[in-house]
């Protein structure tokens, strides 16, 4: 999906490949006029540390390993999840017995994520990876690859009902509170499975936070259900800046249609705004979500335009900041499903 | 038929009308400026001001959150702290004005893009920080009419000196005229009317709808009055035709629009009456008369 350059990967291979041995090819030197010698020289004074330097570089995630390979009994597992909400469902049921790390943080768009080396080198010394998987993470294999990490990586997703769009997979299976409950159990396998051989008094701890957990996201649901269950299939009619909810509304029974088939990728167009705007009218939508990582202003002026009023903020791919509304997984969805049913009351 | 073509998008729809105002205002302005930067052979001058003002929108993002005033400051402060080191620079060493402008704006550059990456795995920034001229709303519409408006009476008022120290910097001085003064109002504008630009539009938009129109003109005048005019007339031209085939033809705005001023050059540079290859080759005669 996105293609994220990594370029601090480059020379790793280059090191590896040739030596610092041999450093530039041979060349004959005989009749060469000085000045041309000197640079040559130069040349090679420049290139020789910069091999061993790439070279030091394409070992080093050898060495920083280790302390994962063998980790101290009382030490958290380290693991690194690849953006905020998975992270918040590692920490919810690893508790104390994982430090979660997330590549991409809140508020930040993971289709626009650009690794930092510090993040190759957190994968490195990672006990597990976790991702969404999907195709949402495009950039995940090379950053693994590259760092040189031996952590096993998770497919949270793993055996959900994959939803498409067109020929293409939706990744944003998290939008369902069913599917978390998937990926709770995932986790939950893969940390026991881990954290098993070496650490089985943390394992019971574990399966019971986990079990809470599905048991918080199962009732969560089921309470979304009931008060949707009064809303007239007529009125569940939304129209969202970004592809990202479709799961929701497949779990819920939402009529929502994304504004921006466009939003990712490349400028708007006037008559994607036009089409939009003429779509709002005809069939009288009566809210339109921002989310929060998008530019708001163009999702305003069209709800103005249409007469119909922006909704409110519903959090897609990142938690908010900690400490503010939507800061974990359970309150985000709470957060979303409250901003959807405020919208779609009746007489708004 | 023709009507519904070209008239009837911006009776049907708010905001085409408001990014014909904003293209039409800033069209007023840019003619002018951008005619300006020709004569005084600062055309990359605009192109590297407009990169300038990122660190400064940058930070006022960081600080305040997306509000008009305060990123519009910012990227003021900033673009214009860069044109006065580089003058500086020039002014007090030996180096040349491009040469420190050049390096200064890289800075500037530099600093912005790693401030919004400092700031966060990056919500998509660039597109926050740069406006997209199918979103200009009232705040954006009231800065591009002011700064255009304000630019055409500055303008007004030392168009003479300006012109005087494009062409004859030392009869400026002879006759008392404060050369360097005029230079710095000169470069406050540019940076007032690239900001309005970039919050409106983006700064693609901005500086092509600076520069395109007033290298065009060049073909086809050569007085400056007409000079400005004629930058004016192809500037809105463009912005209502750019407009026009966003929506018909489904293109990205911005885009279309300075590729409209593009095409308008091109076409210019071919067929126009002064400085093009049709008068080089088509009327040797007059050619050499002159």
């Amino acid at each position: 999906m996105t293609h994220a350059r990594n370029a601090f990967v480059a020379p790793a291979p280059a090191g590896a490949a040739s030596g610092p041995a041999e450093p530039v090819p041979p060349r004959p030197l005989a009749g060469i006029a000085a000045s041309r010698r000197r640079a040559l020289a130069l040349f090679v004074a420049c290139a020789v540390p910069s091999l061993v330097a790439a070279q030091t570089l394409a070992q080093s995630p050898a060495w920083a390993q280790s302390p994962a390979l063998a980790p101290a009994q009382t030490a958290p597992l380290k693991v690194v999840a690849s953006f905020s909400l998975l992270a918040d469902m590692v920490a919810v049921v690893g508790g104390d017995a994982v430090a979660v790390h997330a590549l991409v943080g809140p508020d930040a768009d993971a289709h626009a994520f650009t690794p930092a080396p510090a993040d190759a080198s957190r994968l490195a010394q990672a006990g597990l990876i976790v991702v969404n998987g999907l195709g949402f993470e495009g950039w995940i294999d090379r950053l693994v690859r590259a760092s040189g990490s031996k952590a096993p990586v998770l497919v949270a997703s793993q055996g959900i009902a994959v939803r498409r769009i067109g020929k293409v997979v939706d990744p944003h299976a998290w939008q369902s509170l069913v599917a978390a409950q998937r990926y709770t159990e995932n986790i939950r396998a893969a940390l026991v499975a881990i954290l098993g051989p070496t650490r089985p008094a943390q394992v019971g701890a574990i399966n019971a936070r986990a079990a809470a957990y599905t048991q918080a996201l199962a009732a969560l649901d089921a309470s979304v259900r009931s008060r949707l269950a009064a809303v007239p299939p007529d009125e569940r009619k939304l129209v969202t800046s970004h592809d990202a909810f479709g799961y929701m509304a497949d779990a819920w029974d939402l009529d929502m249609r994304a504004a921006q088939g466009w939003s990712t990728a490349g400028e708007v167009s006037a008559a994607d705004v036009a089409r939009l705007i003429r779509q709002l009218k005809a069939q009288r939508v009566r809210a339109l979500f921002v989310e929060n990582i998008s530019d708001p202003r163009l999702m305003e002026r069209i709800a103005r335009e249409a007469g119909a009023t922006v909704g409110g903020t519903l959090y897609s791919d990142a938690l908010s900041p900690p400490g503010t509304r939507a800061d974990t997984y359970l309150k985000l969805m709470a957060h979303n499903a409250e901003t959807l049913l405020a919208a779609m009351q009746p007489g708004r | 038929m023709l009507h519904a073509a070209m008239v009837q998008p911006f009776i049907e729809f708010g905001f085409m009308r408001r990014a014909l105002v904003a293209c039409l205002a800033l069209g007023l302005s840019c003619g002018p400026v951008g005619t300006l930067l020709v004569l005084r052979r600062m055309s990359l001058a605009g192109d590297a001001m407009a990169h300038a003002l990122l660190p400064g929108a940058a930070v006022a993002f960081l600080l305040v959150g997306l509000s008009l005033p305060a990123m519009s400051l910012g990227a003021f402060v900033a673009a214009l702290a860069v044109a006065a080191a580089a003058g500086g620079v020039a002014r007090f060493t030996a180096q040349r004005e491009d040469a420190s402008l050049a390096g200064f704006y890289l800075i500037a550059l530099a600093a912005g893009v790693m401030l919004i990456s400092l700031r966060g795995n990056s919500v998509d920034l660039m597109r926050v920080l740069f406006g997209s001229i199918l979103a200009v709303d009232d705040a954006a519409l009231l800065l591009v009419a002011g700064v255009a408006s304000a630019s055409l009476v500055v303008l007004a008022l030392v168009w003479r000196p300006l012109l005087v120290e494009c062409f004859d910097p030392g009869f400026l001085r002879a006759v008392g005229g404060h050369g360097a003064l005029h230079h710095q109002l000169f470069l406050v504008l540019l940076v007032a009317n690239l900001v309005a630009g970039f919050q409106a539009l983006g700064t693609l938009m901005a500086v092509g709808l600076l520069m395109l129109p007033a290298i065009a003109a060049r073909c086809w005048a050569h007085s400056v009055a007409r000079l400005s005019a004629i930058a004016c007339a192809i500037a809105a031209a463009c912005g209502y035709g750019g407009l026009l085939l966003s929506y018909h033809f489904g293109l990205p705005s911005g885009p279309a629009i300075v590729l409209l001023a593009g095409a308008v050059y091109l076409v210019s540079l071919c067929v126009g009456t002064r400085d093009s290859l049709r008068a080089r080759y088509l009327t040797p005669q007059r050619h050499r008369r002159a």
